[in-house]
């Protein structure tokens, strides 16, 4: 079966700065991949690049089958984090959450019964029906993020990739979020999601990536936790205070990256 | 009341209040996108870029309206791409291309010796000078960029809250934003010559600036926007003719006006959704 998104030697450059290097993965229908690593490691370039954002320098990467810019409209849904966008934005909850719809949607197409059916489908998964004509400036953290995840939803995507959605945000949504984004896992989404949280990466996720920059170690959460391999860059950035700029990622998993069982 | 509609008796007056109207809608429909992008600077900046295709089509003897939006359109895409090339904010590059722009009006208006007199009205605007042909050039370009805004209304709206995850989605944030770059262009210069080119910003911003302290929600201020844009152009022109002032500052006086009184209304219901959560607060019913 063809993965959804295959990596190989994946390189993104920021101009003299190399954001990702050399990074070698697949990931297939149904399965949802965490992404680890401190900040600056590289995780939201990953996400950007998979969605289409950021262009690769070298490298291979298929997403659907295609090059990421060429995939069909409406196939490929990104949640950023929610400081990326202005919510002082005069909308509701609904008027966001129904803009997941507008990638489906040709320019002479109504707003239809359909595309209002998603939208309601979406904020129920998110737990947020009754909210839909609250405006968006009153929302709390953890209702803008799932306000985000909910318009994700609406475009009824093929490819779902998130960005450290649990940031912020109390127990009880990360539950919710946790029990959706499992739940469209089981349907058979494909899910990348970057997070903070080694804590809670074997109850989101079937396969850990540490990330460095380059992949340190990609396999099971539990292997991947017990590895050491995240604890290794946790350390240093705590004692030196910055991410490693020159070092050589942790031999062993930079040449052997897949951790099996 | 025919008393009251003694102004609009005029043929210059009706067709002073059309060429008011259309600029007015126009000008604050499309500037409910620039104050959401923050881009309040965009509509002065080509405006004043603008200068500089009226004095090429002076130089030329070739159509004032036809100049203006040559270079005012050159100018939008030129910001978009500066832009987006240089790494540099919109505001930047409005900066850096329009002081460019207008100083070329100005150094080729220099070297003219008789030119005063054709271009004054294109910088202070004089809406009471329009001409049936004027005017059916400012009712055509007006509704062409009203159609525009209407066609494109959802990628307009989703660009504009989060270019990113639309961008993302597959619809193309930077097409979307050169697209409202040209119809701002456009918008400016159907505006040139009922406030010309130093009032026109003020159009393309206060009416949905306003609009803005009065609603949460993205329909009723473009609604609003629209709304107060009419008002302030047809008001401004009535209260011009008897206050024999200039039609085009008492357009914007006018807008100016509405923009505080919006802003009082808004204080004056936050205030009063203060004094009722404070009156039904438990602290405050001991």
């Amino acid at each position: 079966m063809t993965p959804v998104v295959h990596a190989r030697d994946l390189v993104v450059r920021y101009d003299d700065f190399v954001a990702l290097d050399g990074a070698t993965f697949d990931l297939n229908a149904g399965e949802a991949l965490g992404v680890v690593g401190p900040n600056g490691s590289g995780k939201s370039t990953l996400l950007k690049t998979i969605a289409g954002l950021v262009a690769r320098s070298s490298g291979e990467l298929r997403v659907l089958g295609s090059e990421p810019r060429r995939v069909a409209m409406g196939s490929i849904a990104y949640v950023p984090q929610v400081e990326s966008v202005d919510w002082s934005f005069p909308a509701t909850v609904w008027d966001v959450v129904a803009m997941g719809r507008f990638p489906r949607l040709q320019f002479w197409h109504r707003f239809a019964a359909a595309d209002r059916a998603a939208t309601a489908r979406a904020l129920e998964a998110v737990k947020m029906r009754g909210l839909e004509h609250r405006p968006i400036t009153e929302l709390s953290g953890g209702q803008q993020q799932r306000v985000f995840v909910a318009r994700a939803l609406a475009q009824e995507p093929q490819l779902l990739l998130l960005d450290e959605p649990t940031t912020g945000v109390d127990a009880t949504t990360e539950r919710a979020l946790r029990d959706v984004v499992r739940n469209l896992v089981r349907g058979g989404l494909p899910v990348i999601m970057a997070t903070h949280d080694l804590d809670t990466v074997e109850s989101w996720f079937d396969r850990l990536m540490v990330l460095d920059r380059r992949v340190l170690a990609i396999g099971n959460p539990r292997d991947v936790a017990d590895s050491g391999a995240y604890a290794s860059i946790r350390e240093h950035t705590h004692t030196h205070g910055h991410l490693r700029i020159d070092h050589a990622p942790h031999e062993a998993h930079a040449l052997h990256p897949e951790i099996h069982p | 009341m025919t008393a009251l509609l003694v102004p609009f008796h005029y043929p210059f007056m009706q067709r002073a209040a059309i060429a008011a109207l259309a600029v007015g809608v126009l000008c604050s429909a499309m500037g409910t996108y620039v104050i959401l992008r923050r881009l309040a600077f965009i509509g002065d900046g080509i405006a004043h870029a603008s200068f500089a295709g009226i004095v090429i089509a002076y130089m030329r003897d070739a159509n004032y309206y036809l100049g203006a939006a040559v270079v005012a359109v050159l100018t939008a895409l030129g910001i978009g791409f500066v832009h987006r090339r240089g790494r540099i904010s919109m505001d930047t590059s409005i900066g850096v291309l329009f002081t460019g722009a207008f100083a070329l009006g100005v150094f080729l208006m220099s070297r003219q010796s008789n030119y005063a007199v054709d271009l004054q009205s294109f910088l202070f605007g004089d809406i009471l000078a329009v001409q049936p042909n004027d005017l059916k050039i400012i009712v055509g370009l007006a509704a062409l960029v009203a159609v525009a805004l209407l066609v494109l209304y959802r990628g307009l709206l989703y660009t504009t809250f989060d270019p990113v995850v639309a961008q993302a989605g597959g619809i193309h944030a930077g097409v979307y934003e050169y697209v409202l770059l040209v119809l701002v262009a456009l918008t400016v210069i159907i505006g040139l010559q009922s406030v010309g080119i130093v009032l026109v910003a003020a159009l393309l911003v206060t009416p949905a600036a306003a609009a803005y302290q009065l609603t949460k929600r993205f329909a009723p201020m473009f609604a609003l926007s629209m709304l107060f844009g009419a008002v302030s152009s047809l008001g401004g022109l009535y209260l011009s003719y008897y206050a024999r002032g200039s039609s085009g500052a008492t357009i914007v006086l006018v807008t100016t006006v509405l923009f505080f009184l919006a802003l009082g209304l808004r204080s004056l219901r936050q205030s009063a959704a203060r004094r009722t959560v404070h009156v039904s607060s438990p602290a405050a019913s001991k």
